[in-house]
């Protein structure tokens, strides 16, 4: 018999029936709602008079829809009778909510691992398509439906297909200005928006093992904008420190067994994969979106392309689309391009680390004239420590705006939004049309990108900026 | 409960970009609420159908005669990207769509289609371009032709293409399955693997906050 991957170990141990040849009944070991369609699903099946399978099993948190002004100022009267229906609903189904102010609250793929909720070898599913981020602690977790949703909290399990497995192999010594965003980004260049779709991916090699937990978050929660539902990283040694101690984690002897059950996952060295790409790291730097798709991507020292150049007409007009909407001449170099807004946040590059390589480039410096910069922190923890440590001065101090953890200007559900055709560098995860306000254009980058394009007034390369 | 699925001949809209996401389908700030069903038909697409003063958009396909009536889509590639919105099924199901036929889909988008009775077709992207071709060629008017139970699709110049479908998923579509329903008679098994693997992992179980 040939090796198993992790993905395959982990798949294989949660089949509840195998349904047919392709598709089993799987376990779900962590449910985790959120204020835009938690209260729904409750609701829902409330209304086919079912009960929550295993309410302990299930986590809740308001990130998406409430505003992070201080003091939640600003919130929309939609969103406060969301927030107050996750309240209701959670408690009248024996859920444990985290709620405003308190530790615990935050967007929910920062706060499940930050809380040891999220565990290696765990089956992981929330309302959500950056679920797949938990998936850098080992865990196989992805996004999934408001149906998808109904069905786990009315049986804890959900029926889904067996995907493809692919491995993503990044190797080398990382440059220095470069961070875990800018080796996804490249990935999805590298392959494109559809390049994993059908598959799971297992990111892999030297450069992988090098990061730390916090930046393996960042690579699996931009699998899906490879197409992949589920992206993930064997559990290690960094895995175990990650998330020894922290509140959920397993203690004592339990935490013994766990680990030596933990030691088990990585993909075995025989397993195969159905697709393997590898990466050179040493060849990445610093990446910036140009266009409406995170696929078009390129190095912040590159010029935009230029449609004139391109021969097959689908690529061509597809360029000259994204152009159009975003405002930019091809052929020009991106750096340089002024921007109006910086927004340093979201699922993908909102933790401790994220914000101080932020603020390592914004300290004694300030923004721009013009420019409008926000940083807003992954959850009520990351905000604690990070103001324990100044970095909220730091911020502050170079004209940066400081607010209250949630998804915020990421995906403008809240009210929070870029304006009509104005530019923004957003360490967030899609540049898709209209995402973070209508008609707004979004250019995704590393924090530590963001923070030197809100000083300079303009898409900088951190490289130049470096102490 | 969905709605079954077997037979449908209808008017059919070319949407051939690449990576329509399903942002573009439906626009986050229209599903915030627990009170948006039925509310989302003429969102869908909004940023393409309509001009930022709100008025429609001539260009855009979906506000051209006969495509208004499309029941089905025909879609470039990775349609539904993004996102995992299920939003963006329900507002193309109140505009009236009813199948969608393209080379590849968004996985979570694809598995949204389903659990609404929308049935999303994938075949080559060289079946897809000279579907597109034969609708365009008769403005529209020709329509397309979908039987699941055959597995086929009939272009309007009478050219028949064959698709493959998870027969799991066909079956649910033809009948109108109800997934919950169906979990829930295997509730035992349920039970039985939680049981096991309280002993096998019981710090999966034990969600007692330990600090």
């Amino acid at each position: 018999m040939p090796g198993r991957s992790l993905f395959e170990k982990i798949w294989d141990q949660h089949v509840i029936a195998r349904l047919n040849e392709d598709t089993d009944l799987l376990h779900i070991d962590r449910h985790l709602l959120h204020d835009l369609g938690g209260s729904r699903g409750l609701l829902d099946l409330k209304s086919r008079g079912l009960k929550v399978h295993n309410p302990e099993l299930t986590f809740a948190t308001p990130d998406h829809a409430i505003s992070t002004a201080p003091g939640r100022a600003g919130t929309s009267k939609i969103g406060l009778e969301l927030l107050a229906a996750l309240r209701v609903e959670t408690s009248a189904s024996g859920i444990t909510m985290f709620d405003v102010d308190q530790p615990g609250q935050g967007i929910v793929h920062v706060v499940g691992p930050e809380l040891g909720l999220s565990l290696p070898g765990a089956t992981i599913v929330c309302g959500d398509s950056h679920t797949c981020t938990h998936g850098g602690l080992g865990a196989l977790a992805f996004g999934i439906g408001s149906s998808e949703l109904t069905h786990v909290l009315a049986t804890q399990a959900l029926i889904q297909r067996r995907p493809k497995t692919l491995r993503a192999r990044f190797e080398g010594k990382l440059p220095l200005g470069v961070t875990a965003k800018d080796m996804i980004l490249a990935l999805i260049g590298q392959i494109g928006a559809a390049g994993g779709t059908g598959y799971a991916v297992e990111y892999a090699g030297s450069a992988i093992r090098e990061l730390p937990i916090e930046g393996r978050l960042t690579i699996c929660n931009l699998s899906i904008e490879l197409g992949a539902k589920m992206g993930m990283v064997a559990p290690d040694e960094k895995t175990f420190e990650f998330l020894r101690g922290r509140p959920y984690a397993p203690t004592g002897e339990m935490w013994d067994l766990a680990v030596k059950a933990w030691r088990e996952l990585p993909s075995d060295p025989d397993a195969v994969f159905d697709r393997e790409v590898v990466i050179d790291v040493t060849k990445i730097i610093p990446q910036v979106t140009w266009g409406i798709s995170p696929e078009h991507v390129i190095g912040v020292d590159g010029r935009i392309p230029d449609p004139k150049t391109v021969d097959d007409p689908a690529r061509r007009a597809a360029i000259e689309t994204a152009l159009d909407y975003m405002g930019l001449q091809g052929g020009a170099p991106i750096a340089g391009t002024p921007v109006d807004w910086v927004f340093i946040g979201s699922c993908t590059n909102s933790r401790l680390s994220d914000l101080r390589a932020a603020a390592e480039v914004a300290r004694g410096r300030k923004v721009a004239p013009g420019v409008r910069a926000w940083v807003v922190p992954g959850s009520e923890n990351v905000k604690r420590d990070a103001v324990a440590e100044g970095l909220d001065k730091i911020f502050v101090e170079a004209g940066f705006e400081w607010r209250e953890p949630g998804c915020s200007m990421c995906l403008a559900a809240n009210g929070e939004v870029v304006a009509p055709g104005q530019r923004s560098v957003s360490t967030s995860n899609r540049n898709f049309v209209g995402r973070q306000g209508p008609r707004a254009r979004t250019h995704l980058a590393s924090p530590a990108s963001a923070a030197a394009s809100a000083i300079a007034g303009a898409i900088a390369d951190v490289r130049m900026m470096g102490r | 409960m969905p709605k079954p699925f077997d037979k449908l001949t209808a008017t059919a809209a070319p949407i051939m970009r690449s990576n329509i996401d399903t942002d573009v389908i439906i626009r986050i700030e229209r599903l915030v609420g627990n009170s948006i069903r039925g509310t989302l038909g003429k969102w869908a697409f909004g940023s393409l159908r309509y001009l930022p003063d709100g008025s429609e958009n001539p260009d855009f396909i979906l506000n051209r005669e006969p495509y208004r009536e499309a029941e089905i889509l025909v879609t470039g590639p990775n349609f539904g990207c993004g996102s995992s919105r299920e939003g963006a099924v329900w507002s193309l199901q109140e505009r009236g769509i009813r199948a969608i036929i393209g080379s590849g889909f968004g996985d979570i988008f694809f598995a949204n289609c389903f659990q609404n009775g929308i049935l999303p077709i994938v075949v080559d992207k060289a079946v897809v371009d000279s579907l597109a071709a034969d609708i365009e060629a008769t403005q529209g008017a020709g329509k397309v032709s979908i039987d699941l139970e055959a597995q086929t699709v009939v272009s309007p110049s009478g050219k028949q293409y064959s698709f493959e479908i998870d027969p799991r998923r066909r079956e649910g579509l033809l009948k109108g399955l109800d997934e919950v329903a169906l979990t829930l008679q295997r509730d035992d098994d349920i039970h039985a693997f939680q049981d096991a693997d309280r002993t096998a992992r019981p710090w999966i179980h034990s969600t007692r906050i330990s600090a």
